[in-house]
C-alpha cells in the first residue's frame, strides 16, 4: 500500500519568456527517498521552491496530500527545506534556530523544548543548544539545519544540494547518516544533488533531470543498468559508450564485429548507441576475446586500474581491472551478451520501459 | 621603494589631514576653553556650565529634541525602507533618497520657510478647507518636521542597505519554518537589521545635537540647542572660553552616544 504525497500535474515554469520547466509530471510516495539528478542550471531547485511555495507555476497543478497547492503561501505548507547555504539564522543559537518553528506555530514552551533536544539528539547536537551558529563547522551546521526541519514532522523534507559544501569524508559521512535518519523516521525525502554516486548511493528512486525536464525515473539499479540513452548515461557513471547498429532483434553490430545480446524490438539496420559498463569488460589474451584492442595508457585507481584501449575502428574503450596491462600491447576483450546495452536514439521513457518489458520477458520466459 | 614607505607616502595626506582639522581644533577648542572672557587660564567655564541652570536646561532640551527627531526619523524610515527594499525599483528609489541630500541645508531651509509661512501653500489650504490660518513657522512642530526630513535619508540609507544585506535564503528559510509576512520582519529581518538603524541613530542624533540653522530659521530661536549657544558665544557674545566649553561638551556626548549606540550587547542568548 503506498500513498501518494506530492504530485505534480503538467507543471511549467516560465520566468519572463524562458522556459525553465517543462510539462513536468510525476507523484511522490509516501515515505520514500527521492533524489532529482542533474547538471546545474537544469531546474532542480525550481521544483523545490513549486513543491515549498516560494515560486508558482505558470502552468499546472502542484497537489500535496491530494489537495491543490498553487495558491497556499509557504508558511501554510506541512513542507519544510534543508537549504544548499545553510540558511541559519545568525542572530539565534542552536536551540533558537531549531525551535523557529514550533515557536511560530505557537507550541507549548515545555514540549518545544522536549522537541527540540530530541531533533538536536537525532543530529547528535545535543550538547550544542546553547552554542553559537557563527564559527561552527559547515557538517555542524549542516546537521543544525536538518533538525530545523525535521522538528516540525514535515510530510516531505525538501534538501537542496545540502551535502555539496562539505568535503569527501564528511559527505559520505552524511550520505548514511541522512539515509538512516529518511528509513527512520519514514518521511518522504526529496532530495537534490548533480553528483551521480551520492544519487546512486542514497535514493529508492532517482528523477534524471534535463534542460527542465525529467528523462528518465527509476531506482537506481533501473538507471544504472539501463539508461534511457547517451546522455543518461554519461551523466549517471563512466562508461563506455559507442555508436552501432541493431543486425536483428538480439543481434548488434559494432567494433567491426556483430555480438549477441539481449536488447530486441528495434528495427534492423537501426543507427544505435551501445553501452558497456567498464567493469563488465574483461582483459585477454588477443585470441580469446571478442574484439582486439591496443591499450593506450592505464591508471591506478587503488581499488582497479583504469585502462584505456583503442579498438580497430577507433572507439575509445575504459576498461576497470584488477589486473594490469602492458601499455601499447594488442589485447582480447571479452564481455558478456547480457552486459551489452543497446539504446535507440530520441526514444522517450515511456516507449523504452514498454520495449524492455516485453523483451526481458521473451529472454526469461 | 618596499611596502611599508609605500603605505605611509599614501598615509600622508590623511595624517595631515587629521593632524590639521581635528587633532588642531581639539587642542585649541580645549585651550580656548580654559580662558575667561578676560584671557586669564581658569577652570571658571567648566564649572559655569555645570552649575547654571541655564546651561543644564538647554543640554537637555538638546538631548530632548535630538531624541524627538531621531524617533520621528526612525518611525518613518523603517517601515519605509523595509517597503522600498522590496518594491522593483529599488536602485530608482534610493536614487531619489540620495537627491535631496545634495541639495544645500540653506536651501532646503528656505523652501520651508516658504510653504509654512503665513501666505505660503500649507495655509492656503487649511483656508480652503476652512481651518484657517495658523502660526506653523516658528514654532517646534515646524522645527521637528523641517528637521526629520532634513535627516530622514540619513536614517533611510543605513536601514535600507543593512535590509539589502540580509541573505535572502534566511527570509525563505523563516516562511519555510511556518512564519508569515509580520513575524519575519520580528525575528527575522528586524534584530538583522539593527546595525543600519544603530549607524541611522548615529547619523541622526548626533548632528541633531548642534543643529543651529534651523533653530533660527524654521524654529525662529525658540529651540535653542548647544549649537545654538556655541555660535551666539563664538559670534554675538564673543566668549569664546565658554564657547569652546560647550564644544568640548558637544564632543564628549557625542562619543557617549558612538559608545552607547556601538557596543549594545551582542546577540548571544541562551535558550529560554
Ligand atoms: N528568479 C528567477 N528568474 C529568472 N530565471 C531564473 C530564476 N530562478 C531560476 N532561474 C533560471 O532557471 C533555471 C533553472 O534554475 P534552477 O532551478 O535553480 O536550477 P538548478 O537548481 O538545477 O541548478 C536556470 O537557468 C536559472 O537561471
Ligand atoms: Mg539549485
Amino acid at each position: 500500500m503506498t500513498e501518494t504525497i506530492v504530485t505534480f500535474e503538467k507543471v511549467r515554469k516560465e520566468y519572463d519568456e524562458s522556459t525553465v520547466l517543462k510539462e513536468v509530471s510525476f507523484q511522490l510516495e509516501k515515505g520514500k527517498f527521492y533524489t532529482l539528478l542533474g547538471p546545474s542550471g537544469c531546474g532542480k531547485t525550481t521544483i523545490l521552491n513549486l513543491i515549498a511555495g516560494f515560486t508558482e507555476a505558470t502552468v499546472g497543478n502542484v497537489l500535496i496530500d491530494g489537495k491543490k497547492v498553487n495558491e497556499i503561501p509557504a508558511h501554510k505548507r506541512k513542507v519544510n527545506t534543508v537549504f544548499q547555504d545553510y540558511a541559519l539564522f545568525p542572530h539565534m543559537n542552536v536551540f533558537d534556530n531549531v525551535a523557529f518553528g514550533l515557536r511560530m506555530k505557537k507550541t507549548p514552551k515545555a514540549e518545544i523544548k522536549t522537541k527540540v533536544e530530541e531533533a538536536l539528539g537525532m543530529v547528535r547536537l545535543k550538547e550544542f543548544a546553547n552554542r553559537s551558529i557563527v564559527g561552527m563547522s559547515g557538517g555542524q551546521k549542516q546537521r543544525v539545519a536538518i533538525a530545523r526541519a525535521l522538528v516540525n514532522e514535515p510530510e516531505v523534507l525538501l534538501l537542496d544540494e545540502p551535502l555539496s559544501a562539505l568535503d569527501l569524508k564528511l559527505r559520505t559521512d552524511m550520505q548514511y547518516e541522512l539515509s538512516e535518519l529518511q528509513k527512520r523516521l519514514g518521511i518522504t525525502f526529496l532530495f537534490v544533488t548533480h553528483d551521480q554516486e551520492e544519487a546512486l548511493a542514497m535514493s529508492d528512486e532517482i528523477f534524471v533531470m534535463q534542460d527542465g525536464a525529467i528523462v528518465q525515473k527509476g531506482t537506481p539499479n533501473d538507471i544504472y543498468d539501463e539508461p534511457l540513452n547517451r546522455y543518461v548515461a554519461e551523466f549517471i557513471g563512466e562508461s563506455n559508450i559507442v555508436e552501432g547498429h541493431m543486425v536483428s532483434d538480439y543481434r548488434v553490430a559494432f567494433a567491426g564485429y556483430e555480438f549477441d545480446c539481449i536488447d530486441g524490438g528495434i528495427p534492423s539496420s537501426e543507427t544505435i548507441d551501445v553501452i558497456i559498463r567498464p567493469e563488465d569488460l574483461e582483459i585477454t589474451s588477443a585470441d580469446k576475446g571478442k574484439f582486439v584492442a591496443k591499450v593506450d595508457t592505464q591508471l591506478f585507481r587503488g581499488v582497479h586500474y583504469e585502462i584505456i584501449l583503442y579498438d580497430q575502428e577507433g572507439n575509445e574503450w575504459m576498461v576497470h581491472s584488477t589486473k594490469k596491462a602492458k601499455e601499447g600491447s594488442t589485447v582480447g576483450i571479452d564481455f558478456d551478451g547480457a552486459s551489452i546495452h543497446v539504446m535507440r536514439k530520441n526514444e522517450s521513457e515511456a516507449d523504452f520501459y514498454k520495449r524492455l518489458d516485453t523483451y526481458t520477458e521473451i529472454l526469461e520466459g | 621603494m618596499n611596502k611599508k614607505s609605500t603605505q605611509s607616502t599614501m598615509l600622508f595626506p590623511y595624517v595631515l589631514w587629521l593632524a590639521l582639522f581635528v587633532f588642531a581644533p581639539l587642542l585649541l577648542l580645549i585651550y580656548q576653553s580654559l580662558l575667561n572672557i578676560d584671557g586669564q587660564f581658569t577652570i571658571e567655564n567648566i564649572v559655569t556650565y555645570f552649575t547654571s541652570a541655564t546651561y543644564i536646561t538647554m543640554t537637555i532640551q538638546s538631548f530632548i529634541f535630538a531624541g524627538f527627531i531621531t524617533a520621528v526619523t526612525l518611525l518613518v524610515s523603517y517601515p519605509a525602507a523595509y517597503v522600498l527594499t522590496r518594491t522593483e525599483h529599488k536602485e530608482l528609489w534610493r536614487m531619489l533618497l540620495i537627491l535631496p541630500t545634495w541639495i544645500n541645508i540653506l536651501l532646503k531651509a528656505y523652501a520651508f520657510i516658504g510653504i509654512l509661512s503665513q501666505s505660503g501653500p500649507v495655509n492656503e489650504f487649511l483656508e480652503t478647507i476652512g481651518i484657517g490660518h495658523q502660526q506653523i513657522l516658528f514654532t517646534n512642530f515646524s522645527f521637528i518636521l523641517v528637521a526629520t526630513y532634513i535627516e530622514l535619508p540619513f536614517m533611510m540609507m543605513p536601514i535600507m542597505n543593512a535590509i539589502n544585506e540580509i541573505d535572502p535564503s534566511l527570509i525563505k528559510a523563516s516562511h519555510d519554518l511556518g512564519a508569515n509576512e509580520w513575524e519575519t520582519l520580528r525575528n527575522i529581518i528586524i534584530p538583522l537589521s539593527m546595525n543600519g538603524v544603530r549607524s541611522g541613530i548615529q547619523a541622526v542624533f548626533i548632528p541633531s545635537l548642534s543643529l543651529f540653522m534651523l533653530t533660527r530659521l524654521i524654529g525662529g530661536n525658540r529651540v535653542i540647542t548647544l549649537g545654538t549657544a556655541i555660535e551666539q558665544h563664538f559670534l554675538v557674545t564673543q566668549n569664546w572660553g565658554m564657547g569652546s566649553t560647550i564644544g568640548i561638551v558637544l564632543v564628549v556626548l557625542m562619543f557617549i552616544v558612538m559608545k552607547l549606540t556601538n557596543n549594545t550587547p551582542t546577540r548571544k542568548r541562551g535558550g529560554r
